[in-house]
């Protein structure tokens, strides 16, 4: 017990934690970006005799068929276009603002803090699903709008994660130390208070990756989404459903991806959060 | 123990009894690492036993490790007994199990902590905390148990103390926290109290209090005391028999009386060289740098120069001037928004400083010293009043001149590991100045100024390029020096700079504070509690009480002829670093009132009077 934690903490397992998410990561943005090379046209391509036809059989379908008798393995590959193109960009969108909103709501207070945290509470008191009707109701369903969705929807955690560091932070004597010194107030927020804060941020960014990807196949499976006909692991994964007695293949592979992906992104960002930290440098 | 050949110890002789408890060759280790080495020690019923040492010196864990609490933190005991003389008779407490220590544990040996806010829980009464402790030891019922520890709180002094039961922690102050812990831990009059730096977050006078019940109670119980601190004052107060630790291992032991008069071991003749002693500079104009005492392999020697301070250059015009500088702050409102009751942080305070001086802002916790030391500094507003620099206002100066003045006057922290951003190297945080007032170009002018301030501090170039969280507290606080040199100040605003690190780090930052002036001209506004630091480092005094200044004048004028109350009760609660001169002094009485106000009840201010030119005492009501 005592020699696996110390295992955990030591900077071989930095290095390995390193390894084993940037490899991950790394293999599933490739397979996904080159997907239509290496399946030309075959997520879409239905092979009715061969529906439901179980995994590790045949070659020409090794990770087996769904009830269309497209190929999973195919589909899993090129479903990752939309699954990873809605996490990141949503995430990284609603982080930027997130973090920005609750830099200067945490930072300035006064007014700009009223207006930004009260904004914030409205939004967390609206069901997601009810703005997520209602958005798409007024400007229609696509990928694009499924995206500002999701960051319309999710910005307010970065908000308020960084909003609460900010002020415990702005106390602290090395930040009233750099305005004594009359450092600029931007330069405080960008050299002092956002590395300080990164960590927890980091994390959240990680998590939300995975979310997203599930919020996306929601939103398709009530209609609110993208084109339920093109690939998608989320997608995927609630049509797969009804079929979940008779053939788990249809929806245990594209929760592996969606698995994998997450696996590989925490890795990594554990690995960023802590070599960002120059406490934890000394150990290396 | 030898005998003592000076007839004035004030301390009896150890009796021949057995001692309660006796610590045999004990070693403690952490995950491998030894942290205590071979220590003996022991307490006799009815004495004190002061363990003393610096930060790192392994003297809580010594504590921790008596009451087995150390096991929790994962500490390993390979050699060693700890013999105990129980109600059922001795039994080494090495060996015991958790479980028969919980009986032990509050019953038989009681411990107090440093941190009276944060060892109460703050959602049960403090009545149902007492309670508890005699319900679970003592099997007392609900009533019974009331009526005790309304006793008890009666006998650790606390007024109206059938109130005090019914209130929250947060409802009382931070002494009379620190009296109900010393009454729970009574509560079972346990055999031995361990007692763990119990007045360290307390200010002086309520510091008095505490060690004065601290001592009539053990007088009363007749109990053992261990008393685990780095104050030599509080030592000198409090203990019989001292051990002095360092790096885990007991360096001496012996009567107070005759550790303090005599001390054979070279490291505690070092360690009570660097205590500051109030008194020690009478008869002086002057601040005086003095040699530092070190250890230097297994001797003594001091290092540097002896030399009088004569910086102050009082024949030119004033650096800085505060005239009736209040401070209020909003403290609780009304529904509408608007302030009902204030605090009264800082009323209508006035005082020059000139070149090259020194000017000590002494005073309790909530006298407004920090406020004054942060409005001058910009990082508060001032209700109402000047602050001239150079002769020119504050509020009349521009943003560039305000910016300016960022500059020339530069702010030190008292806490040197929150003051430094533990994600910037030092370089960064030194450069940082430089940078900001542009005062250099180009990064390798930069780069060789900062190597330069390094040095001047008594660090190395090669420290620029790490973490603080690499560095020790008193190199910390040579960083945080270096980082206020670095734009070359006029001003330099010491908050509580040395308060922070061990004596002997303390003393050497004082001198580096001392050369710093000397080579410079600089003036700093220095504000601290301590007054044996005050009186060693500062030319001029102010005493704050409530935000007023009480009494203003030379170092020599405010320590050698106090002529306000306040003044005179603050110097008598400070504990003195020998034995000898134990004050058999009254119980200071009463609490440190509240500074918050209603709207409209403003503090009465009385008229300052100088009584000898330059020594100003505010006329009492």
């Amino acid at each position: 017990m005592a020699a696996a934690l110390s295992f955990l903490r030591s900077p071989r397992f930095r290095n390995l934690e390193f390894l084993l998410g940037a490899s991950l990561t790394l293999v599933i943005c490739l397979a996904v970006l080159f997907s239509d090379q290496l399946f030309p046209g075959g997520a879409d391509k239905m092979d009715l005799m061969a529906r439901l036809s179980p995994p590790f059989r045949t070659a020409a379908h090794p990770l087996g068929t769904d009830p269309l008798g497209r190929d999973v393995l195919a589909r899993v590959v090129a479903g990752g276009k939309i699954s990873l193109l809605v996490g990141f960009v949503s995430v990284a969108g609603a982080a930027v603002i997130g973090v920005l909103m609750g830099l200067i709501s945490g930072y300035y207070r006064g007014i700009c803090d009223i207006v930004v945290m009260r904004f914030a509470d409205v939004q967390l008191a609206l069901p997601f699903i009810l703005l997520a009707i209602t958005f798409i109701a007024i400007v229609g369903g696509s990928l694009t709008n499924t995206i500002i969705l999701l960051i319309v929807s999710q910005w307010v955690q970065y908000a308020r994660l960084v909003r609460g560091s900010v002020l415990a932070l702005r106390e602290r004597e090395f930040i009233l130390s750099a305005r004594a010194i009359g450092v600029k107030d931007w330069r405080i927020i960008v050299q002092h208070l956002l590395p300080n804060l990164i960590g927890p941020v980091i994390v959240l960014l990680t998590l939300n990756v995975a979310n997203n990807i599930l919020l996306e196949s929601s939103l398709t499976f009530l209609g609110l989404g993208i084109d339920p006909t093109i690939p998608s692991w989320g997608g995927m994964l609630a049509s797969g459903r009804t079929y979940l007695q008779v053939a788990w293949w249809v929806s245990v592979f594209p929760g592996l991806a969606i698995l994998l992906t997450v696996l590989g992104l925490n890795l990594l960002g554990d690995w960023l959060r802590d070599s960002l930290d120059p406490t934890g440098r000394t150990s290396r | 123990m030898q005998p003592s050949t000076r007839n004035a110890a004030p301390t009896p002789a150890p009796p021949a009894t057995q001692p309660l408890l006796s610590v045999e060759g004990l070693s403690v280790e952490f995950g491998g690492q030894r942290v205590i080495d071979d220590l003996s020690f022991r307490v006799h019923p009815g004495r004190t036993l002061a363990i003393v040492g610096e930060s790192g010196s392994g003297k809580s864990v010594t504590s921790l490790s008596v009451m087995r609490l150390a096991d929790m933190a994962g500490a390993r005991f390979p050699t060693g007994r700890i013999l105990f003389q129980g109600s059922q008779g001795p039994r080494d407490l090495l060996t015991a199990t958790q479980k028969e220590m919980r009986a032990i544990r509050g019953k038989e040996i009681a411990m107090i902590f440093q941190e009276p806010m944060t060892s109460l829980n703050p959602v049960f009464t403090i009545g149902d905390q007492i309670g508890e402790t005699l319900t679970l030891h003592e099997g007392m019922g609900k009533a019974a148990a009331a009526e005790e520890a309304r006793r008890l709180l009666d006998m650790v002094r606390l007024p109206d103390a059938a109130q005090i039961l019914k209130r929250y922690p947060h409802q009382l102050s931070g002494g009379m926290r620190q009296r109900v812990m010393i009454a729970m831990a009574l509560a079972c009059r346990p055999r031995l109290l361990i007692a763990d730096e119990p007045t360290t977050a307390l200010d002086v006078t309520i510091q008095a209090q505490i060690l004065t019940i601290m001592r009539d109670l053990q007088a009363e119980l007749g109990m053992a005391m261990m008393f685990i601190t780095h104050d030599m004052g509080v030592v000198a107060e409090m203990a019989d028999d001292v051990v002095v630790m360092w790096k885990g291992r007991k360096v001496e032991e012996g009567r107070a009386a005759d550790l303090f008069a005599t001390p054979r071991q070279p490291y505690t003749r070092a360690l009570l060289a660097a205590v500051p002693r109030l008194g020690s500079m009478a008869g002086q104009d002057h601040p005086r740098r003095l040699p530092l005492t070190v250890l230097d392999g297994d001797h003594v020697t001091t290092v540097g120069e002896a030399r009088v301070q004569d910086t102050a250059d009082y024949g030119a015009a004033p650096l800085l001037s505060v005239r009736d500088l209040s401070v209020r702050f909003k403290s609780r409102t009304n529904w509408l928004g608007c302030a009902t009751h204030q605090v009264h942080a800082v009323t209508q305070v006035s005082f020059d400083i000139h070149p090259g001086e020194t000017l000590a802002l002494v005073g309790e916790s909530g006298s407004g010293k920090s406020t004054i030391g942060r409005t001058i500094q910009q990082l508060q507003e001032a209700t109402s009043g000047r602050i001239s620099f150079h002769g020119r206002p504050l509020s009349e100066m521009g943003a560039a001149d305000r910016n300016r003045l960022r500059r020339d006057v530069q702010y030190i922290f008292q806490d040197p590991f929150a003051s430094l951003d533990p994600r910037k190297t030092v370089g960064f945080s030194i450069a940082e100045p430089i940078r900001t007032h542009g005062l250099l170009d180009g990064e390798r002018e930069i780069r060789k100024r900062v190597d330069g301030l390094l040095e001047r501090v008594g660090l190395t170039p090669a420290h620029a390029a790490r973490y603080p969280h690499e560095f020790s507290g008193g190199q910390r606080q040579r960083v945080c020096i270096a980082r206020a040199l670095a734009s070359d100040p006029k001003l330099i605003i010491a908050d509580e700079a040395l308060s922070a690190l061990d004596v002997s780090i303390q003393a050497q930052v004082i001198n580096l504070f001392m050369d710093l002036q000397a080579e410079r001209g600089l003036a700093y506004l220095f504000i601290s509690h301590d007054m044996a630091v005050v009186e060693k480092m500062s030319h001029r005094v102010a005493v704050l009480f409530l935000g007023q200044i009480m009494e203003m004048g030379s170092r020599r004028q405010i320590f050698e002829s106090p002529a306000h109350d306040y003044t005179r009760r603050l110097l008598s609660a400070v504990p003195v670093a020998d034995p000898s001169r134990r004050s058999r002094r009254a119980l200071l009485d009463g609490e440190i009132p509240s500074p918050i106000r209603a709207v409209g009840d403003d503090p009465a201010v009385l008229p300052l009077e100088e009584v000898r030119p330059g020594h100003f005492v505010r006329r009492s009501a």
